[in-house]
Protein backbone atom coordinates (compact mmCIF):
# COMPACT_ATOMS: atom_id res chain seq x y z
CA UNK A 1 0.00 0.00 0.00
CA UNK A 2 1.00 3.47 -0.68
CA UNK A 3 1.47 6.27 1.94
CA UNK A 4 -1.33 8.79 1.08
CA UNK A 5 0.34 11.58 1.93
CA UNK A 6 -2.76 14.13 0.88
CA UNK A 7 -4.53 12.76 4.22
CA UNK A 8 -1.84 14.30 6.31
CA UNK A 9 -2.89 18.39 7.27
CA UNK A 10 0.71 18.94 7.65
CA UNK A 11 1.73 20.47 4.58
CA UNK A 12 5.30 22.21 3.25
CA UNK A 13 5.04 25.83 2.21
CA UNK A 14 7.91 26.46 0.23
CA UNK A 15 7.89 29.44 -2.22
CA UNK A 16 4.36 30.01 -1.46
CA UNK A 17 3.01 26.66 -2.96
CA UNK A 18 1.65 24.21 -0.81
CA UNK A 19 2.85 20.79 -1.28
CA UNK A 20 1.43 17.83 0.66
CA UNK A 21 4.39 15.73 0.37
CA UNK A 22 7.71 16.24 1.88
CA UNK A 23 9.76 13.94 -0.53
CA UNK A 24 11.41 15.41 -3.49
CA UNK A 25 11.79 12.61 -5.88
CA UNK A 26 15.16 13.30 -8.73
CA UNK A 27 14.85 11.33 -12.00
CA UNK A 28 18.19 10.58 -12.41
CA UNK A 29 19.21 6.96 -12.60
CA UNK A 30 15.71 5.04 -13.73
CA UNK A 31 16.42 2.72 -16.45
CA UNK A 32 13.42 3.98 -18.51
CA UNK A 33 10.77 6.29 -18.67
CA UNK A 34 8.17 4.02 -17.99
CA UNK A 35 10.05 3.21 -14.36
CA UNK A 36 10.32 6.73 -13.70
CA UNK A 37 6.38 7.23 -13.62
CA UNK A 38 6.02 4.32 -11.65
CA UNK A 39 8.04 5.71 -8.61
CA UNK A 40 6.68 8.90 -9.22
CA UNK A 41 3.25 7.46 -8.90
CA UNK A 42 4.40 5.50 -5.57
CA UNK A 43 5.74 7.83 -4.17
CA UNK A 44 3.02 10.72 -3.76
CA UNK A 45 6.13 13.55 -4.65
CA UNK A 46 4.80 16.89 -6.12
CA UNK A 47 7.82 18.41 -7.12
CA UNK A 48 10.53 16.22 -9.37
CA UNK A 49 13.97 17.67 -10.52
CA UNK A 50 14.83 17.24 -14.30
CA UNK A 51 18.00 18.09 -16.22
CA UNK A 52 19.01 20.25 -19.49
CA UNK A 53 21.36 18.40 -22.07
CA UNK A 54 22.06 18.62 -25.72
CA UNK A 55 18.74 17.33 -27.64
CA UNK A 56 20.08 13.36 -28.74
CA UNK A 57 18.10 13.07 -31.88
CA UNK A 58 17.95 8.91 -30.87
CA UNK A 59 15.84 9.32 -27.42
CA UNK A 60 13.08 7.56 -27.18
CA UNK A 61 9.89 9.52 -25.28
CA UNK A 62 9.68 12.56 -23.78
CA UNK A 63 10.52 13.25 -20.18
CA UNK A 64 8.42 16.34 -19.97
CA UNK A 65 5.51 14.68 -21.21
CA UNK A 66 5.82 11.99 -18.81
CA UNK A 67 6.25 13.92 -15.93
CA UNK A 68 3.10 16.51 -16.28
CA UNK A 69 1.05 13.74 -17.24
CA UNK A 70 1.67 12.37 -13.38
CA UNK A 71 0.46 15.79 -12.35
CA UNK A 72 3.42 16.83 -10.61
CA UNK A 73 5.92 20.40 -10.78
CA UNK A 74 8.51 20.42 -12.37
CA UNK A 75 12.15 21.46 -10.48
CA UNK A 76 14.80 22.11 -13.54
CA UNK A 77 18.48 21.31 -11.97
CA UNK A 78 21.95 23.12 -13.08
CA UNK A 79 23.58 19.94 -12.48
CA UNK A 80 27.03 19.25 -14.16
CA UNK A 81 27.97 23.53 -14.03
CA UNK A 82 31.17 23.94 -12.51
CA UNK A 83 30.92 27.42 -12.42
CA UNK A 84 28.68 30.47 -11.46
CA UNK A 85 28.53 31.44 -14.91
CA UNK A 86 27.22 28.30 -16.36
CA UNK A 87 25.05 27.57 -13.58
CA UNK A 88 23.07 30.55 -14.08
CA UNK A 89 23.09 30.21 -17.99
CA UNK A 90 21.43 27.00 -17.57
CA UNK A 91 18.92 28.46 -14.89
CA UNK A 92 17.76 30.75 -17.64
CA UNK A 93 17.90 28.15 -20.23
CA UNK A 94 15.39 26.04 -17.67
CA UNK A 95 12.82 28.76 -17.41
CA UNK A 96 12.73 28.99 -20.76
CA UNK A 97 12.11 25.57 -21.64
CA UNK A 98 9.95 24.52 -18.65
CA UNK A 99 7.92 28.16 -17.85
CA UNK A 100 9.46 27.34 -14.18
CA UNK A 101 11.10 30.23 -11.87
CA UNK A 102 12.40 27.18 -9.64
CA UNK A 103 15.98 26.17 -9.86
CA UNK A 104 17.70 23.34 -7.92
CA UNK A 105 21.09 25.29 -8.43
CA UNK A 106 24.49 23.22 -8.06
CA UNK A 107 27.75 24.23 -8.58
CA UNK A 108 29.74 21.64 -8.27
CA UNK A 109 33.40 21.68 -7.09
CA UNK A 110 34.69 18.56 -8.47
CA UNK A 111 33.93 15.66 -10.40
CA UNK A 112 34.83 13.12 -7.33
CA UNK A 113 33.70 13.98 -4.77
CA UNK A 114 30.74 15.93 -6.79
CA UNK A 115 30.68 18.78 -3.05
CA UNK A 116 29.53 21.92 -3.69
CA UNK A 117 31.55 24.87 -4.43
CA UNK A 118 30.78 27.15 -1.92
CA UNK A 119 32.00 30.70 -3.74
CA UNK A 120 30.48 29.86 -6.59
CA UNK A 121 27.16 28.74 -5.00
CA UNK A 122 26.78 32.01 -3.37
CA UNK A 123 27.90 34.28 -5.88
CA UNK A 124 25.27 32.32 -8.56
CA UNK A 125 22.49 32.27 -5.54
CA UNK A 126 22.56 36.04 -5.77
CA UNK A 127 22.80 36.36 -9.38
CA UNK A 128 19.89 34.46 -10.08
CA UNK A 129 17.53 35.16 -6.79
CA UNK A 130 18.01 39.24 -8.28
CA UNK A 131 16.70 38.03 -11.30
CA UNK A 132 13.76 36.54 -9.61
CA UNK A 133 14.64 32.95 -9.74
CA UNK A 134 12.82 30.92 -6.17
CA UNK A 135 16.50 29.32 -5.95
CA UNK A 136 16.68 26.43 -3.79
CA UNK A 137 20.51 25.68 -3.52
CA UNK A 138 22.51 22.58 -2.64
CA UNK A 139 24.76 23.18 -0.30
CA UNK A 140 27.14 21.55 2.22
CA UNK A 141 25.83 20.46 5.64
CA UNK A 142 27.66 24.10 6.91
CA UNK A 143 25.32 25.83 9.23
CA UNK A 144 27.24 29.10 8.32
CA UNK A 145 26.90 28.53 4.53
CA UNK A 146 23.56 28.00 4.79
CA UNK A 147 22.58 30.95 6.28
CA UNK A 148 24.70 32.85 3.85
CA UNK A 149 22.04 31.42 1.49
CA UNK A 150 19.39 32.01 3.11
CA UNK A 151 20.73 35.71 3.30
CA UNK A 152 20.65 36.04 -0.13
CA UNK A 153 17.43 35.56 -0.75
CA UNK A 154 17.34 31.48 -1.31
CA UNK A 155 13.57 29.98 -1.01
CA UNK A 156 15.09 26.74 1.30
CA UNK A 157 18.63 25.24 1.53
CA UNK A 158 18.96 21.78 0.48
CA UNK A 159 21.96 20.33 2.51
CA UNK A 160 23.50 16.98 2.21
CA UNK A 161 23.51 14.39 4.33
CA UNK A 162 26.65 12.85 2.37
CA UNK A 163 28.14 12.89 -1.42
CA UNK A 164 25.32 12.60 -3.99
CA UNK A 165 24.84 9.17 -5.09
CA UNK A 166 26.59 7.38 -2.41
CA UNK A 167 23.96 6.53 -0.06
CA UNK A 168 26.41 6.79 2.91
CA UNK A 169 23.12 8.82 4.71
CA UNK A 170 23.23 11.81 7.12
CA UNK A 171 27.23 11.73 7.90
CA UNK A 172 27.18 14.69 10.29
CA UNK A 173 23.89 15.33 12.20
CA UNK A 174 24.37 17.35 14.76
CA UNK A 175 25.68 20.31 11.70
CA UNK A 176 22.53 19.27 10.23
CA UNK A 177 20.77 19.67 13.75
CA UNK A 178 22.32 23.12 14.06
CA UNK A 179 21.69 24.37 10.26
CA UNK A 180 17.47 22.96 11.13
CA UNK A 181 17.56 25.45 14.42
CA UNK A 182 18.76 28.90 13.15
CA UNK A 183 17.04 28.78 9.62
CA UNK A 184 14.64 30.60 8.75
CA UNK A 185 13.71 28.69 5.30
CA UNK A 186 12.78 24.98 4.57
CA UNK A 187 15.72 22.71 5.11
CA UNK A 188 15.47 20.08 2.42
CA UNK A 189 17.92 16.98 2.84
CA UNK A 190 19.68 16.76 -1.08
CA UNK A 191 21.71 14.11 -1.13
CA UNK A 192 23.01 11.08 0.79
CA UNK A 193 19.90 8.56 1.52
CA UNK A 194 20.51 5.24 1.11
CA UNK A 195 17.28 3.66 2.35
CA UNK A 196 14.17 4.73 4.18
CA UNK A 197 16.03 4.48 7.27
CA UNK A 198 18.06 7.79 6.17
CA UNK A 199 15.06 9.85 5.32
CA UNK A 200 13.35 9.22 8.73
CA UNK A 201 16.19 10.55 10.04
CA UNK A 202 16.36 13.51 8.32
CA UNK A 203 12.54 14.22 9.00
CA UNK A 204 13.27 13.18 12.67
CA UNK A 205 16.37 15.76 12.72
CA UNK A 206 13.55 18.38 11.57
CA UNK A 207 14.51 18.46 8.59
CA UNK A 208 11.29 19.88 6.19
CA UNK A 209 11.75 17.19 3.08
CA UNK A 210 14.10 15.22 1.72
CA UNK A 211 15.32 15.30 -2.08
CA UNK A 212 16.04 11.64 -2.86
CA UNK A 213 17.03 10.04 -6.76
CA UNK A 214 19.56 7.30 -6.76
CA UNK A 215 17.87 5.76 -3.24
CA UNK A 216 15.11 5.01 -5.52
CA UNK A 217 16.04 5.10 -9.03
CA UNK A 218 19.01 2.34 -8.64
CA UNK A 219 17.21 0.17 -5.43
CA UNK A 220 16.36 -3.40 -7.18
CA UNK A 221 13.05 -2.52 -7.08
CA UNK A 222 12.42 1.57 -7.49
CA UNK A 223 8.53 1.13 -7.11
CA UNK A 224 8.73 -0.23 -3.55
CA UNK A 225 11.68 1.82 -2.99
CA UNK A 226 9.60 5.01 -3.62
CA UNK A 227 6.99 3.65 -0.89
CA UNK A 228 9.21 2.99 1.58
CA UNK A 229 11.00 6.10 1.66
CA UNK A 230 7.25 8.02 1.41
CA UNK A 231 6.48 6.27 4.51
CA UNK A 232 9.69 7.20 6.22
CA UNK A 233 9.16 10.44 5.33
CA UNK A 234 5.52 10.99 6.96
CA UNK A 235 6.81 8.62 9.90
CA UNK A 236 9.98 10.52 10.66
CA UNK A 237 7.85 14.15 10.49
CA UNK A 238 5.37 12.26 12.50
CA UNK A 239 7.66 11.40 15.47
CA UNK A 240 9.54 14.80 14.98
CA UNK A 241 6.32 16.19 16.30
CA UNK A 242 5.38 14.14 18.65
CA UNK A 243 8.52 14.32 20.41
CA UNK A 244 10.95 11.78 21.09
CA UNK A 245 11.94 11.12 24.76
CA UNK A 246 15.46 11.97 25.90
CA UNK A 247 18.70 9.75 25.55
CA UNK A 248 19.55 8.56 29.13
CA UNK A 249 23.01 6.40 29.62
CA UNK A 250 20.98 4.17 31.93
CA UNK A 251 17.70 2.41 32.12
CA UNK A 252 14.43 4.36 32.99
CA UNK A 253 11.67 2.00 34.47
CA UNK A 254 8.14 2.26 32.50
CA UNK A 255 6.79 -0.03 35.20
CA UNK A 256 5.94 1.78 38.51
CA UNK A 257 7.52 0.31 41.33
CA UNK A 258 5.26 1.57 44.09
CA UNK A 259 2.91 -1.60 45.12
CA UNK A 260 5.89 -4.35 44.66
CA UNK A 261 4.75 -7.00 46.41
CA UNK A 262 6.90 -8.76 49.63
CA UNK A 263 7.13 -12.40 48.89
CA UNK A 264 9.19 -12.59 52.03
CA UNK A 265 12.88 -14.41 52.57
CA UNK B 1 28.15 29.72 -42.99
CA UNK B 2 30.00 27.32 -40.52
CA UNK B 3 27.80 27.58 -36.91
CA UNK B 4 28.53 25.09 -34.22
CA UNK B 5 25.48 22.72 -33.06
CA UNK B 6 25.44 21.36 -30.45
CA UNK B 7 29.13 20.95 -31.30
CA UNK B 8 29.19 19.75 -34.35
CA UNK B 9 30.17 22.29 -37.19
CA UNK B 10 27.44 22.30 -39.72
CA UNK B 11 26.81 24.55 -42.82
CA UNK B 12 24.25 26.93 -43.43
CA UNK B 13 23.17 29.47 -45.61
CA UNK B 14 23.62 32.99 -45.13
CA UNK B 15 20.46 34.13 -43.12
CA UNK B 16 20.10 31.37 -41.14
CA UNK B 17 18.05 31.96 -38.18
CA UNK B 18 17.56 29.56 -34.93
CA UNK B 19 14.50 28.13 -36.09
CA UNK B 20 16.42 27.15 -39.72
CA UNK B 21 18.68 25.30 -36.83
CA UNK B 22 15.54 23.93 -35.78
CA UNK B 23 13.68 22.97 -38.49
CA UNK B 24 16.03 20.31 -39.34
CA UNK B 25 16.11 18.60 -35.87
CA UNK B 26 13.56 16.14 -34.30
CA UNK B 27 12.95 18.31 -31.28
CA UNK B 28 11.38 15.50 -28.35
CA UNK B 29 8.36 16.49 -26.59
CA UNK B 30 5.34 18.16 -28.67
CA UNK B 31 5.58 21.12 -30.47
CA UNK B 32 9.05 21.98 -29.15
CA UNK B 33 7.95 22.31 -25.88
CA UNK B 34 10.65 21.41 -22.97
CA UNK B 35 13.26 23.03 -25.31
CA UNK B 36 15.92 26.52 -24.96
CA UNK B 37 18.37 27.49 -27.26
CA UNK B 38 21.05 29.27 -26.52
CA UNK B 39 23.93 31.41 -29.15
CA UNK B 40 27.04 31.79 -27.12
CA UNK B 41 26.00 32.64 -23.45
CA UNK B 42 22.80 34.12 -25.01
CA UNK B 43 19.28 32.68 -23.83
CA UNK B 44 17.32 33.29 -27.24
CA UNK B 45 13.83 33.07 -25.98
CA UNK B 46 10.99 30.88 -27.94
CA UNK B 47 9.61 34.12 -29.50
CA UNK B 48 12.99 35.38 -30.99
CA UNK B 49 13.83 32.08 -32.52
CA UNK B 50 12.47 33.03 -36.40
CA UNK B 51 14.52 36.16 -36.15
CA UNK B 52 17.62 35.64 -34.40
CA UNK B 53 20.12 35.81 -37.20
CA UNK B 54 23.29 33.61 -37.13
CA UNK B 55 26.61 34.60 -37.94
CA UNK B 56 29.71 32.29 -38.74
CA UNK B 57 31.48 30.72 -36.13
CA UNK B 58 28.41 30.98 -33.66
CA UNK B 59 27.77 28.52 -31.21
CA UNK B 60 23.99 27.01 -30.98
CA UNK B 61 23.58 25.17 -27.49
CA UNK B 62 19.86 23.12 -28.24
CA UNK B 63 19.20 21.48 -25.21
CA UNK B 64 16.06 19.74 -23.28
CA UNK B 65 15.06 17.95 -20.48
CA UNK B 66 16.59 14.57 -19.61
CA UNK B 67 16.24 12.52 -16.51
CA UNK B 68 18.54 13.95 -13.89
CA UNK B 69 19.23 14.26 -9.86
Amino acid sequence: MAVDHRTTADPLILAGVTLHSRLFLGTGGFSSLEAMGEAIAASGTELVTLALRRVDPAARGSIVDVVEAAGVRLLPNTAGCFTARDAVLTARLAREAFQTDWVKLEVIGDDRTLLPDAPALLEAAETLVAEGFVVLPYTTDDPILARRLEDVGCAAVMPLGSPIGSGMGIGNPYNLSIMIERAGVPVVLDAGVGTASDAALAMELGCDAVLCASAISRARNPTAMARAIAGAVEAGRLARGAGRIPRRRHAEPSTPEAGMPDFGA
Amino acid sequence: MIVSVNGTPTELAAGATVATVLAGLELPGSGGRGVAVAVGAEVVPRPDWERRALAEGDHVEILTAIQGG
